[in-house]
């Protein structure tokens, strides 16, 4: 009964590219419902490795499920259950935040009438009611980044990649943005999130991290600072960073 | 087919909200087609020419009249030998002509034999040879018309366009230039926009196919070209006065296949390109550079070194306007355009192969 409680679960996923191996016999499970943080540095493979999970590169070897579909065969039923938001800001500036939300409820087969009714609940949860005529490029950073949180939720998926989401943003819209995170897992939404900053990942319920390509590590942060006796996060991902031979 | 719409939609606003943009891909053969049409010509219509006349008589008062009547040819007085050198150093003139000091002795002699020596000399500034060339023939047509009639040694006809005007020639040209222009340019350029931008990574991870994106990026700007195909048409038929004499649907026929090669084009320009400004690079640069020297629009393909020939063969433009010009001024049937029909459809087919293939191995 693994495929209800793991919505993740992926054995020896490997990708090449040529002699370089990005991601190196990864094994690890995710949880329903949890916001589970994947950490590493830059070129540790973290993004090779996402983009496998969300169907859109093929591992070259190993296996896996998400969201009960299998990554190797049903890529293209995966991209259907789950939602992306990017590292870079991910809607159309010309475009108004309505259309944004139509386009992309559109793709995802949301009906229009339920499209109406979520995009008016989600503006209206969000205070941006007066905005939905606004095109995307008027509105500041930190509001454009919980916008593009909710269009990728808009189609109600099973778990979200969050792929640095909060990336160029100021505290103050990081801690929103992470409360709309919080939100969404109460309301059972999985959460796969990258990040940079060490600070973030103490949010999460559980962390990976990845050195080189392989998972180094993985546990809660209380855990993980308990096992490498440190204080801060940080300090852990130093500590596990330590022998990295890509550099950076 | 409504996720394809929503995304026809979707680029259709890009365009349209980024409206310098669009007023440029719609106003750009406008203006081409005017400049090239009205402003710009390789025509020589205003040939400065004096005379030397060391004995006026009636024969000779016939021939400068001639001259002075004819349009293309502005009359600026006779002068004396000796200035011949000054005139033409000075620019005053482009041509001067000489007439012999027994000039109706030699002409007499002409006249009965139908050989003799020189009555006329022809002195031309040659440092534009374009001037040169057409002022000396212009020039010989008139004084010797006469006698070459008398003569009927050849007669020529002008066929197709008999005023030889420039135009004519350059609309097909400006086509060929322009549908690759915006075809593979603003193709090229809203793809890589994408992904500059990461909205492409959003879109990939999605449940849409890469093809439908794709395709939907590109019919908007097939639409915009249709819309251009249709000014330019229209602004050659009764602005111009191309007579058009072909067959409609076969220049529309043949000008569709070259859209979607423009667009292929772009496409695979897309796949190269990492960021916009190399995009625009590439289609100005390696797209057009050819196309203006290398299709014909410019420089005749028979008088390039033989070195260029095969280098022009693989230019689609070369094809294209050939086509056109058949089509457009000759009035060619389909049937004799066949060749370059069939070139354009199986460099779509590879182009587009390539393209599609190489977008698809981008993704992985």
């Amino acid at each position: 009964m693994s495929s209800t409680d793991y919505i993740i679960q992926v054995k020896d996923l490997t990708k090449q590219f040529g002699a370089f191996t990005a991601v190196d016999h990864i094994t690890f499970e995710v949880h329903r419902g949890e916001i589970f943080g994947f950490l590493g540095a830059n070129g540790a493979g973290k993004t090779t490795a996402m983009r496998m999970l969300c169907g859109l590169s093929y591992p070259t070897s190993g296996s896996g499920t998400v969201a009960g579909f299998d990554v190797v065969k049903q890529g293209e039923k995966i991209k259907r259950h789950i939602g992306y938001m990017s590292q870079r800001f991910s809607l159309y500036d010309d475009l108004t935040v309505m259309e944004n939300m139509e386009l992309f409820g559109g793709i995802y087969g949301v009906k229009s009438r339920d499209l109406k009714d979520r995009a008016t609940a989600l503006l209206q949860k969000l205070d941006f009611s007066e905005e939905r005529d606004t095109l995307v490029s008027a509105l500041p950073l930190g509001w454009k980044q919980k916008l593009a949180f909710a269009v990728a939720t808009l189609h109600r998926p099973e778990i979200v990649f969050l792929d640095e989401p909060t990336g160029g943003v100021d505290p103050i819209t990081r801690r929103q943005f992470w409360e709309m995170i919080y939100q969404a897992a109460n309301e059972g939404t999985t959460i796969f999130v990258t990040t940079h900053y060490m600070d973030e990942a103490e949010y999460c319920n559980r962390i990976s991290m990845m050195v080189d390509g392989k998972i180094k590590a993985l546990d809660t942060p209380a855990q993980l600072k308990k096992t490498f006796n440190a204080t801060s996060m940080d300090e852990v991902f130093r500590i596990l960073a330590r022998d990295a031979k890509r550099n950076t | 087919m409504t996720g394809f719409l929503k995304f026809v939609k979707k680029e259709t606003l890009h365009i349209v909200r980024d409206s310098r943009t669009m007023l440029i891909a719609l106003l750009m053969p406008v203006v081409q087609i005017l400049l090239f049409g009205f402003a710009i010509s390789t025509e020589v219509n205003n040939v400065n020419v004096a005379v030397v006349v060391p004995k006026w008589d009636e024969q000779i008062r016939q021939s400068v009249n001639k001259l002075s009547a004819n349009p293309y040819i502005t009359y600026k007085g006779d002068i004396n030998e000796r200035e011949i050198d000054q005139y033409l150093r000075s620019g005053k003139v482009d041509a001067i002509v000489v007439f012999a000091h027994d000039f109706d002795r030699l002409m007499a002699q002409w006249k009965q034999h139908g050989h003799g020596k020189a009555a006329m000399q022809l002195v031309m500034d040659a440092s534009n040879t374009n001037t040169a060339q057409a002022g000396a023939g212009y020039l010989n047509n008139i004084l010797a018309g006469e006698l070459m009639q008398s003569n009927a040694l050849v007669e020529t006809h002008m066929l197709f366009n008999p005023q030889m005007k420039s135009a004519f020639n350059f609309v097909p040209g400006i086509m060929g230039m322009i549908f690759i222009l915006i075809c593979a340019m603003l193709t090229s350029v809203a793809i890589v926009r994408e992904k500059e931008t990461g909205t492409m990574d959003v879109l990939l991870v999605s449940p849409v196919r890469p093809l439908t994106i794709i395709l939907a990026k590109m019919t908007p700007y097939f639409i915009l070209s249709c819309i251009n195909l249709t000014t330019i048409l229209l602004l050659a038929r009764f602005v111009l006065g191309i007579p058009m004499t072909g067959n409609l649907g076969s220049i529309i026929i043949v000008s569709i296949v070259y859209l979607m090669l423009s667009l292929a084009l772009g496409l695979l320009i897309s796949t190269i390109a990492k960021q916009q400004i190399v995009a625009l690079l590439i289609s100005a640069a390696v797209m057009l550079m050819p196309i203006v020297m290398l299709s014909g629009m410019m420089f005749p393909i028979e008088n390039m070194p033989a070195v260029l020939k095969p280098v022009s063969a693989i230019v689609p433009a070369r094809w294209y306007i050939d086509a056109m010009r058949r089509l457009m001024i000759q009035g060619a049937s389909f049937s004799l355009i066949l060749k370059d029909f069939i070139i354009l459809v199986v460099m779509t087919i590879a182009l587009l192969a390539i393209a599609l293939k190489n977008f698809n191995d981008k993704l992985e």
